[in-house]
């Protein structure tokens, strides 16, 4: 239990970092905020490794499971005897993994910054808020408990949308970061919903007495119900809304694309690695919970990441800018993780989809930070978003090249790399729970594949294009973090990872089935392989393709038309039928009512304001008739 | 006798006050008032408040209004003409006056004083007594506030009336540098 | 008292005396003739007081002490009246009631 109370340093530092930075941010040299940032960051990558290898290197407790360490938990907010707001620090092994994935993917997006932010205005205030971003997600992923959770939940909001909106004055910039803060907000509003039921009826916010398997916490909610469910299934979902709203679930996914309007590293670090997999590491956190509900809200998290999972891949074949492609392939991955947390059981051989969906988790942050830190490398080489202008580029970035070829590979689940395994270990979960998921998960391996070949092939092979000057490769600060994250995005799948997280905390052995590893491999290189033949030479297929599916097509580059129906609802039914009214109601009669008055102040005063005239004789003839008046009135009226 | 002397006394008081109301040329007017000043005085003469009669002569007519005529002669020439008083003016303040008189002098035809019979107290030993007297129904304290305030005003019209060179002077000699 | 001379007499006549400074107050507009019809009114004051205690209450001197007072408060109001005025008349050129209107601001 001791040893650990230096883990609250790992929240603190980047805290007292961002303070540093953002207050003297303009009065120091920007070149040295960057390197107290990074500097900050590297400490904090050193204690997570630290805790890690002291936490998995030590001996296992006799019932085998990995325990809870609890180092600190100060008392916030004590409201009364029962509702006690803590503030902590909880290390388990799902909050170590997720510690070391913030830590390694915040490390190497702060080193890559250095080179790919250099002279860029705002230096010193972009290092400022990616400290306040990795402060959050230290407190989010280290959160004893629910309440603490939505605290930071809400600070990595805040830090999203300034790192968003960080070139302010575009003004799809500042429309993107509205965008991803109000619907995430929505969101968070049924997660602050779910909070507050489920504290309601169990009486605790803290993770541990919730996730006790055999607690008496959450009785009261499960026996509780509210049409036809459990109270406890509903605030769940709720919450799973919440954790939807961050992590980009269908029908709450329209923000992360737009998101894209930040800076690269900020969409590697916190649209692609960290923040967007907050949903899945909410889910996660209360898995236990979730088991215990029954299986109804575990099969609205199944059904949503799978359905995410196709959709977003289905539109990721059609888009045109790099980053977007990214995005969707996101959203796609962490459908896959949703559905696999949403076909898992509790305990043993059962609880495979949670610990696959943690694998795919760590896998995918790696590799998926990879490509957009390479996506960062191809756009600062040729200054485009546009896949239509570039091609042929293996020539000028051969390191970029490399990179983002492992990390395809990696995506696309080619083994051995390490996407491989997890998606191999979510797609055996599947199969043993869901045959119709697992179609659809199938399916979708196999238009990841073919998606991400599309934008490599595109990006670096293809047709050369005429380029203004000459793609140079990037300085090393930038290919440098690319080594790193490929390297892991190779040997990432070789991990043990049933070892050390699973379900109910067991070691659990992963025995991969060879002929799913087989189907997936097969479909995967499918993909490839039809992806090479349409892009790898320039060719008219592609857009015959694309014609002959006429409005399938149509739709899915057009994302579903997803932003219309939202741009329809809010404008035709929140705006014309309710806020219309209700802004006419405040302006005609509140307003007016207000208004009527000071009016009416106005016109008495300008009229009466010529008794002050400021001649005495006026005021005299005044005080006269009052006295003659009161003369008249009490002397020969009330006849005193 | 006494009757004859106080109707002349009021005669005198209410005409010249009229007229010194009413004259447009000030000096007369002020030279009026100085009148109705100095016949008010033989009213406490008439009345048994020598005193109070000899400082109403020389506290007001032969100060206050002396003080009055030197600010006119300051302020204007001897031969100034006042305008007319415009009409409504005029109408306004007389119908004011012409309703409070009647309304007062009505008043008082119907009001019914009752006397407190005492031995008539009105010598100067009496008046000195009360006034410098510190006991029950003295007047100690209101004399010297008065004298207080005397003092005051004494002050405060040196400072008012004082041409503000030294500050009107100074202020821009400050701000040149 | 005066013989042959009853109190509602003497009232009466401070009363007129009053009401005419009264006017004179209200239709002046030279601040030195205002400040004269003041006087006037005290005046008409000062004889009440003087002439209750006469026909009232002869055994004590208030009234007198009263109108005494009142001559000494007039006094003080009249100096500092007139160095006003004076001070006025040098900012202004004038002493004119209607141009000094400035109370208001």
């Amino acid at each position: 239990m001791e040893g650990y109370a230096y883990t609250i340093w790992i929240i603190l530092l980047p805290f007292l970092v961002f303070l540093v930075t953002g207050v003297l941010s303009l009065r120091i040299r920007p070149q040295l905020a960057g390197w107290i940032g990074t500097a900050g960051i590297l400490v904090t990558l050193v204690l997570s490794l630290l805790t890690a290898w002291n936490y998995f290197s030590a001996a296992l407790p006799a019932d085998g499971g990995w325990p809870t360490v609890i180092p600190v938990n100060y008392t916030w907010l004590r409201f009364s005897d029962t509702l006690v707001v803590h503030m902590g620090v909880l290390l388990d092994p799902i909050s170590i993994m997720m510690l070391l994935v913030v830590s390694i993917v915040s490390s190497m997006v702060h080193i890559y910054s250095l080179g790919y932010m250099k002279d860029e205005p705002g230096f010193a205030r972009y290092f400022a808020f990616l400290s306040l971003f990795s402060f959050s997600m230290y407190g989010l992923v280290l959160a004893t408990n629910l309440f603490q959770i939505y605290f930071f939940w809400e600070l990595v909001g805040v830090s999203s949308y300034l790192l968003i909106g960080f070139y302010y004055d575009r003004p799809s910039a500042v429309a993107a970061a509205k965008k991803a803060f109000i619907v995430t907000r929505f969101a968070d509003f049924g997660f602050l919903v779910g909070i507050l039921l489920l504290s309601w009826y169990s009486g605790t916010f803290d993770f541990l007495a919730l996730n006790n398997p055999d607690g008496a916490a959450i009785a009261g909610a499960a026996s509780a119900t509210f049409m036809g469910a459990s109270v406890l299934t509903w605030a769940l979902v709720l919450i799973f809304m919440g954790g939807a709203g961050k992590s980009a679930m269908f029908p709450l996914h329209i923000w992360l694309p737009d998101a894209m309007e930040g800076p690269t590293p900020v969409s590697a670090l916190i649209h692609a690695a960290t923040m967007v997999v907050a949903g899945v590491y909410l889910v996660a956190r209360l898995f236990p919970v979730y088991h215990m509900s029954g299986g109804a809200a575990l099969e609205v998290v199944a059904w949503t990441g799978a359905i995410t999972a196709l959709f977003a891949a289905l539109i990721a074949i059609t888009q045109e800018d790099i980053k977007r492609v990214l995005a969707y392939s996101t959203m796609s991955q962490i459908g896959y993780m949703m559905l696999s947390l949403g076909v898992s059981g509790y305990g043993g051989e059962e609880g495979l989809g949670y610990t696959a969906s943690m694998f795919h988790l760590f896998t995918h942050a790696m590799f998926k930070a990879l490509l957009f830190l390479g996506a960062g490398a191809v756009i600062h080489a040729v200054h485009s978003n546009v896949m239509g202008d570039m091609g042929g580029l293996r020539k000028y970035l051969p390191i970029t090249h490399a990179a983002f070829l492992v990390a395809c590979l990696a995506i696309a689940g080619i083994p051995p790399l390490s996407g491989f395994f997890s998606k191999d270990e979510i797609l055996a979960a599947a199969l043993h729970h869901n045959p119709a998921i697992y179609g659809i998960a199938l399916l979708v391996a196999g238009l990841t594949a073919l998606y991400m070949f599309r934008l490599y092939f595109r990006v670096f092979w293809g047709e050369e294009k005429a380029y203004a000057h000459k793609p140079h490769e990037a300085p090393l600060v930038m290919w440098g973090p690319l080594m790193v994250l490929a390297a892991l995005s190779v040997v990432g799948g070789f991990i043990p990872f049933g070892h050390y997280v699973s379900s109910d905390r067991q070691v659990m052995a992963m025995h991969p089935e060879m002929s799913i590893a087989v189907t997936a491999s097969v479909v995967s290189i499918a993909g490839i392989l039809l992806a090479m033949w349409l892009y790898r030479r320039p060719s008219a297929l592609p857009a015959q393709i694309a014609g002959s599916l006429g409005s399938l097509y149509q739709s899915a580059k057009n994302k579903f038309y997803i932003d219309e129906i939202y741009m329809g609802v809010t404008k035709k039914i929140l705006f014309a039928g309710i806020a219309t009214p209700v802004a006419w109601f405040d302006r005609h009669i509140v307003d007016g009512t207000m208004n009527a008055i000071a009016n009416l102040t106005a016109r008495i005063s300008s009229v009466i304001k010529g008794l002050q005239s400021g001649h005495v004789q006026q005021y005299a003839v005044g005080f006269v008739v009052g006295v003659l008046g009161l003369v008249v009135i009490f002397i020969y009226w009330l006849k005193f | 006798m006494e009757k004859i002397i106080f109707y002349i006394l009021s005669a005198v008081i209410l005409s010249l006050s009229l007229m010194s109301v009413l004259s447009r040329k000030l000096l007369r007017s002020a030279v009026y008032l100085f009148g109705v000043l100095t016949a008010i005085a033989g009213f406490y003469f008439l009345i048994g408040y020598h005193f109070l009669g000899a400082v109403q002569l020389t506290v007001y007519a032969g100060g206050i209004v002396v003080l009055i005529i030197f600010s006119i002669l300051l302020t204007h020439d001897i031969d100034h003409q006042m305008p007319t008083p415009d009409w409504s003016r005029v109408a306004v303040a007389g119908a004011l006056c012409v309703a409070g008189a009647v309304m007062f002098v009505q008043l008082l035809q119907g009001s019914l004083f009752s006397r407190v019979e005492a031995p008539e107290q009105s010598d100067l030993n009496t008046v000195g007594n009360t006034l410098l007297n510190p006991g029950g129904g003295g007047y100690l304290l209101p004399f010297e506030v008065v004298s207080i305030l005397l003092l005051a005003v004494m002050i405060g019209a040196i400072v008012i009336a004082k041409q503000r060179h030294s500050v009107d002077d100074s202020s821009p000699e400050k701000q040149a540098p | 008292m005066i013989p042959g001379v009853s109190l509602i007499e003497i009232l009466t006549v401070s009363t007129l005396m009053f009401f005419i400074g009264v006017y004179g107050f209200l239709t002046r507009k030279n601040l030195i003739t205002i400040l004269m019809s003041l006087e006037l009114m005290l005046n008409g004051a000062a004889i009440n007081f003087v002439a209750f205690n006469k026909y009232l209450y002869p055994g004590q001197p208030n009234g007198q002490l009263f109108a005494l007072f009142l001559i000494a408060v007039a006094a003080c109001e009249v100096a500092l009246a007139i160095a006003i005025v004076i001070n006025l008349y040098r900012k202004i050129k004038a002493v004119d009631v209607e141009q000094v209107n400035t109370l208001k601001h």
